[in-house]
């Protein structure tokens, strides 16, 4: 069940970074930055939900859950002040959102040194967003099994 | 000297070298001087994008000030390089700040002294207390214009410390700038910061444990001149004419502290381990203690 298939979403994202030069990727990645989504209110009133991704610098939380079809959500925030980890939590938010759990669990975990960002971002920060992949898959692990 | 100190804060006046230090409003005043070059350096390498002081270029210690291969700094031509791109002449009076207190506006004003440029200076309390005190911030790109900085040569000896040199150094005084948890061995890394491949954790015996932060003022800047020599004097017994080596993890936190006992105290022979605790840590038969205390001087083998 787990073969390690990119997902088109995922796929999607990580094109548009390897089409652009460095520069422009890092651009790529502060609009990503911003365009993190609000984590719904309905998840307020439950902090045991978030997890804190301690492989990231700043305080980044991510929740996954399973919806009434099956799918998989994400949601993350992570401070203004870091924007690239935003940017980071911002495309697995949006890339992981709407697949299946086995979907989820098929993203190859090294999709973070695929987008072309280790050498413009340093490998020591693209271990943050390793960090959330992981913590996210195991997250979704948690919830089938539960 | 290109451009005159700032001579309007009594705090500064205190220090051993006031000229090291700006105030916001003595930047905001002098923004596009020529010969002023505003340089911000951050931990997160887009926050720069999000906004800065407006004319400021960004320099990048994981890409621009570090060597992509070698765990070392550029050499002479890649300074030489990534200056003239960035505007800055040999000559010109450089003003770095940055966040988390000017960790990394102190860690690359360490690499540009091991370059001998001379008149580099810090923001006192950084990009936070810029924004806090409402000074302008803009997304507007800034434009350099290239300069022609002459190849010279980095030179360490002075300013910088290797793993042999501190195994020569102990018995002096050493200052361990982490964390009390990375301090007493409980971590290799800072709470909330990522495990950085340390195999042990600890700190050099005799080492004394002397937090970063404890430098910093609660705007965000630098304690007074009697607040620091309290710590380091009267509470850690550092004294004129000592040799000292800070260390921190990588050597950006202990870039901060010996800024404050190179330039705001005055102590001569103050050199920064950058290796420190991801090199020391792993590094085989080093002596490491644990617990709260700095351990006895280890004989040698």
């Amino acid at each position: 069940m787990t073969g390690t298939a990119l997902p088109e979403a995922l796929a999607e994202i990580r094109d548009e970074f390897l089409e652009l030069d460095e520069p422009e990727r890092l651009q790529l990645l502060l609009e990503y930055s911003n365009e993190l989504p609000e984590v719904p209110s309905r998840y307020d009133e439950h902090p045991e939900l978030r997890e804190r991704v301690a492989e990231c610098q700043s305080p980044v939380y991510i929740i996954l859950d399973l919806e009434e079809d099956g799918r998989v959500s994400m949601h993350a925030t992570a401070p203004r002040e870091a924007p690239t980890t935003r940017g980071f939590a911002s495309i697995l938010v949006q890339g992981i959102t709407g697949l299946t759990p086995d979907e989820v669990l098929g993203i190859p975990d090294d999709f973070p040194q695929s987008i072309g960002l280790t050498r413009a971002v340093s490998p020591l920060r693209i271990a943050g967003m390793t960090g959330m992949l992981l913590r996210a898959k195991r997250q979704v692990r948690a919830k089938l099994a539960a | 000297m290109t451009v005159e100190f700032d001579t309007s804060s009594p705090k500064f006046a205190e220090y051993s070298e006031p000229g090291r230090l700006v105030t916001g409003a003595w930047l905001e005043e002098r923004l596009g001087t020529p010969g002023l070059v505003v340089v911000e350096s951050d931990e997160d390498v887009l926050l720069y994008e999000t906004g800065h002081i407006p004319g400021a270029v960004k320099v990048d210690w994981h890409t621009e000030l570090n060597d992509p291969v070698v765990r070392d700094y550029v050499d002479g031509p890649g300074f030489a390089e990534l200056l003239s791109r960035k505007g800055i002449s040999r000559d010109d009076t450089v003003v770095i700040y940055g966040d988390k207190n000017n960790w990394w506006a102190a860690y690359a004003l360490w690499v540009f002294s091991l370059f001998g440029h001379e008149d580099v200076r810090l923001l006192d309390g950084g990009r936070d207390k810029w924004i806090a005190e409402g000074r302008p911030i803009t997304t507007e790109a800034s434009t350099s214009t290239p300069t022609q900085y002459p190849v010279v040569e980095r030179d360490d000896r002075e300013l910088r410390a290797y793993r042999e040199d501190v195994l020569a150094h102990l018995g002096n005084p050493l200052i361990d700038v982490r964390s009390p948890e990375e301090y007493d061995g409980s971590r290799t890394s800072a709470p909330a910061y990522p495990e950085e491949g340390a195999l042990r954790a600890g700190h050099i015996p005799t080492a004394k444990s002397v937090p970063w932060a404890r430098a910093v003022a609660e705007d965000g800047g630098f304690k007074s001149r009697s607040e620091l020599d309290a710590i380091y004097r009267s509470d850690v017994g550092l004294q004129d004419g000592d040799a000292i080596v800070a260390y921190c993890r990588i050597g950006e936190r202990s870039s901060h502290t010996w800024f404050v006992l190179r330039h705001l105290l005055g102590f001569e022979n103050v050199r920064n381990y950058d290796g420190s605790w991801t090199e020391w840590g792993s590094a085989v038969r080093v002596p490491i203690a644990t617990g709260a205390e700095p351990g006895e001087l280890p004989s040698r083998r």
